[in-house]
């Protein structure tokens, strides 16, 4: 028996992803920032972001969906995971209790107040590692299928 | 305030460490560095947290500043201490005795982040102070051990690892249904609030169906008769080093659970509970010296000895006397070192003679005496001859064992005692002393094995110093059995006089 | 309705079981597939099932009108079901591989290292 290639290509999918795939992306930008206070946030975000790439994969093939990423996704998890583990220090520095969230207003000219915390940055941290750990796991499968 | 960042510090700094080590992925020396470095300051860090715990009492971190019961706390006693101090220095020696063992093609697979990512797993797991912290830590040093345990690729490694993770998450499932249990009973998360708030639950029956739930799924992962048998199928195949962290670390982390959750929250029924941790014991002690007894790999039989070995330490909990205790947990501070050393010792051997059946060995005492030596030391401790560090730790349990007449746990403790010294021999005699067997094997013996003999000859030497300075680690042996035994110090440490 | 569910968690448990017992490893992950959202439904249950509102504080109050869910049950069926997700698929992978290089998917025949 001859092994299953791994062809889904059509047209109507190939045209449809190149429509969707930035809405895809900015949709899981807009749950990661939502995230602090309403539903939404950086793991549900990044799910989203990872399965843009997936759409890529399916609607081209491996190599395309790997270009887009450029960078491992293995690296993307090393990033995310710094930057989570990252939030818990400021605390520190202000002689609160490890992983206390943090809270700076800065006010910008036209767009009015920006709520800058250490739970953004763990959210967005959450966010980069999402993304690489279900590709890693993605590609690895679609590597099996590829070779 | 300050100093209590310290407890988070062990975990912190193995998952910083293992998160730069993925964004250089490919940079070789610079994962080497973080790898060495790293592990020595963590080392550092984590005696840093002992002595504190030591001289100032149980030490309690409100992770982001909210207040227990609410929000997860991080709580270093002394086991819990001694414990962190212990993997810390697992992680070190094999941190070290990676850098020449371990292959490119592994390291650009990600060998060190997932060394880092278990060591961060077992700390975690020995510093929360909430059951299902403790839950999620079990499962990052799980998915650690799974990618760890299959590297290579070979099929012994995948036919081990399916067992392996099968068995694990059971386990694992198991544990989560109790929680949800407990959960539904008391409402609560926290570990001290729990053992204040299950004595006032009226049915005490299901109390007891839960403990027997932990009992189950703690026992899995410990590998206690009679769910160990995922054991001796998957811990001889990864690489070496890792078969040294796995021996030494991630069986004692379901031993710890153990004591920890039947010291702490379920000893309303001691007759019952610790009465089926005895026969546990007993049995787990047995079954795994014999089972090693009709093996001929060395790893085989090493890793059948961490099923009996794991006897002795439940034996402490389940006698449940403060020298039961003392004995288990100095038991535990012995093993963990000479069992990881035994296996870098294998490791060693297979590097100079290309394999791990005792048939195909000899001759090594002629070609090697230095290693044999450092062979006899962790071999001779782990069957309890004196004045190495096995001997005072299995002496204290017998006579804990002889104090609380349990007869049947003495007999059987000492007679694996002494088969126990029969398969050390037997590896002694076939590998080193007698001649090397004909056709001598044509492997070209690596150079610049210094490395790996330091890492061998510091653990050695950490044995002798366990068995001629007993004094001290007794101490705090004590210490933590002190904690153990009287929970309201650690209630108190966490619920109490915390107001904000 | 507690009833209902305790015996669907306890089908969900027996089903796991017997399929994790099977010599296909294909039904062993769909054994561990079942455990995982056992336990989750357990939790789920024992944490009470009444109707009540987001546990959310609507903007400019400070506390919750009426009678709201657990949020603590929520938060950790969350997590242990995005843990039981990543451990899955790690075993997916794992599993698939190791039906390659085995190249058998009876578990009887894997027997290499007992």
């Amino acid at each position: 028996m001859k092994p299953r290639r791994f062809n889904m290509r059509s047209l109507i999918l190939n045209t449809g992803s190149t429509l969707l795939l930035p809405l895809l992306v900015l949709f899981s930008l807009f749950l990661l920032l939502r995230g602090h206070d309403e539903p939404g946030g950086g793991f549900i975000g990044g799910l989203v972001a990872a399965a843009a790439v997936a759409l890529k994969l399916f609607a081209e093939d491996y190599k395309a969906a790997r270009d887009m990423l450029r960078v491992h996704p293995l690296q993307l998890v090393g990033v995310g995971l710094v930057l989570a583990a990252l939030a818990s220090l400021p605390a520190l520095l202000v002689g609160q209790s490890f992983f206390t969230a943090q809270w700076w207003l800065v006010d910008l000219p036209i767009f009015g107040e920006l709520k800058l915390s250490t739970p953004l940055l763990f959210d967005i941290g959450v966010f980069l590692g999402v993304i690489g750990t279900v590709l890693t796991v993605v590609f690895t499968l679609a590597e099996a299928e590829h070779s | 305030m300050d100093l209590e960042v310290l407890v988070a510090l062990p975990i912190i700094i193995p998952l910083l460490l293992g998160a730069i080590s993925l964004t250089v992925l490919s940079n070789h020396n610079a994962q080497r560095w973080i790898g060495a470095v790293g592990t020595a300051l963590l080392l550092i860090s984590s005696i840093a947290l002992l002595f504190q715990t030591k001289d100032h009492g149980i030490q309690v971190l409100e992770v982001g500043s909210w207040p227990a019961p609410f929000g997860i706390v991080l709580v270093s006693d002394m086991l819990g201490a001694i414990m962190v101090v212990l993997a810390c220095i697992t992680g070190f020696a094999t941190a070290l005795y990676s850098l020449k063992t371990v292959r490119k093609r592994f390291e650009r697979f990600g060998y060190y982040p997932l060394l880092h990512l278990l060591l961060a797993g077992v700390n975690g797991a020995f510093l929360t102070g909430d059951i299902f912290n403790l839950y999620v830590w079990f499962e990052v040093l799980l998915v650690a051990s799974f990618a760890l345990l299959i590297l290579g690729g070979e099929r012994a490694q995948m036919e081990g690892a399916i067992k392996y993770v099968t068995l694990n998450l059971l386990s694992s499932a198991l544990f989560l249904t109790a929680i949800g249990l407990t959960y539904g009973l008391v409402g609560t998360l926290n570990m001290a609030d729990i053992a204040v708030k299950l004595g006032s639950v009226d049915d005490q029956k299901m109390v007891t169906v839960i403990g027997s739930l932990f009992l189950i799924a703690f026992a899995i992962k410990a590998a206690a008769f009679p769910l160990f048998f995922w054991l001796p199928a998957s811990y001889h195949t990864p690489q070496v080093a890792v078969s040294a962290i796995f021996a030494g670390l991630l069986t004692k982390v379901g031993v710890y659970a153990l004591y920890r959750v039947f010291t702490l929250i379920f000893t309303a029924d001691t007759g019952f509970t610790h009465e089926i941790l005895l026969w546990i014991a007993i049995l787990t002690m047995l079954t795994g010296v014999l089972g090693a007894a009709a093996q001929f790999e060395i790893r085989r039989i090493l890793s059948f000895h961490i099923i009996s070995q794991i006897g002795y330490m439940i034996l402490g909990l389940a006698l449940f006397t403060p020298l039961a205790i003392i004995g288990g947990v100095f038991y535990i501070m012995h093993h963990i070192i000479v069992k990881a050393n035994l296996f870098l010792v294998a490791g060693l051997i297979y590097r100079l003679r290309g394999s791990f059946e005792l048939k195909k060995l000899g001759g090594l005492y002629k070609d090697h005496p230095g290693l044999a030596i450092l062979f006899l030391i962790p071999a001779l401790s782990l069957a309890g001859v004196p004045p190495l560090s096995g001997f005072f730790a299995k002496f204290i349990l017998i006579k804990a064992g002889v104090e609380a007449s349990a007869w049947w746990a003495v007999g059987v403790a000492l007679l694996v005692g002494l088969l126990t010294l029969f398969s050390m021999i037997k590896i002694w005699n076939e590998a080193f002393w007698k001649g090397t067997p004909e056709p001598a094997p044509a492997i070209p013996a690596p150079t610049r094995n210094a490395l790996l003999y330091w890492t061998i000859g510091i653990l050695a030497a950490m044995t002798v110093a366990i068995g001629i300075f007993a004094q001290p680690i007794y101490v705090m042996a004590e210490m933590a059995a002190h904690q153990l035994l009287n929970p309201s110090i650690y209630i108190e440490a966490v619920l109490g006089g915390q107001t904000p | 309705m507690t009833t209902l569910m305790a015996i669907l968690i306890g089908t969900f448990y027996a089903a796991a079981i017997y399929m994790m017992l099977r010599r296909s490893v294909v039904k062993l992950v769909i054994g561990l597939i079942l455990l995982s959202n056992a336990a989750n439904l357990l939790i789920f249950t024992v944490a009470g099932l009444e109707r009540g509102i987001p546990p959310l504080i609507p903007k400019g109050q400070d506390v919750i009108a009426g009678a709201a869910a657990d949020p603590l049950a929520q938060a950790v069926i969350l997590t242990s079901i995005v843990i039981g997700f990543g451990v899955l698929a790690f075993a997916v992978v794992l599993i698939h591989r190791a039906c390659e290089v085995v190249q058998t998917d009876d578990m009887n025949e894997m027997k290499g290292t007992d």
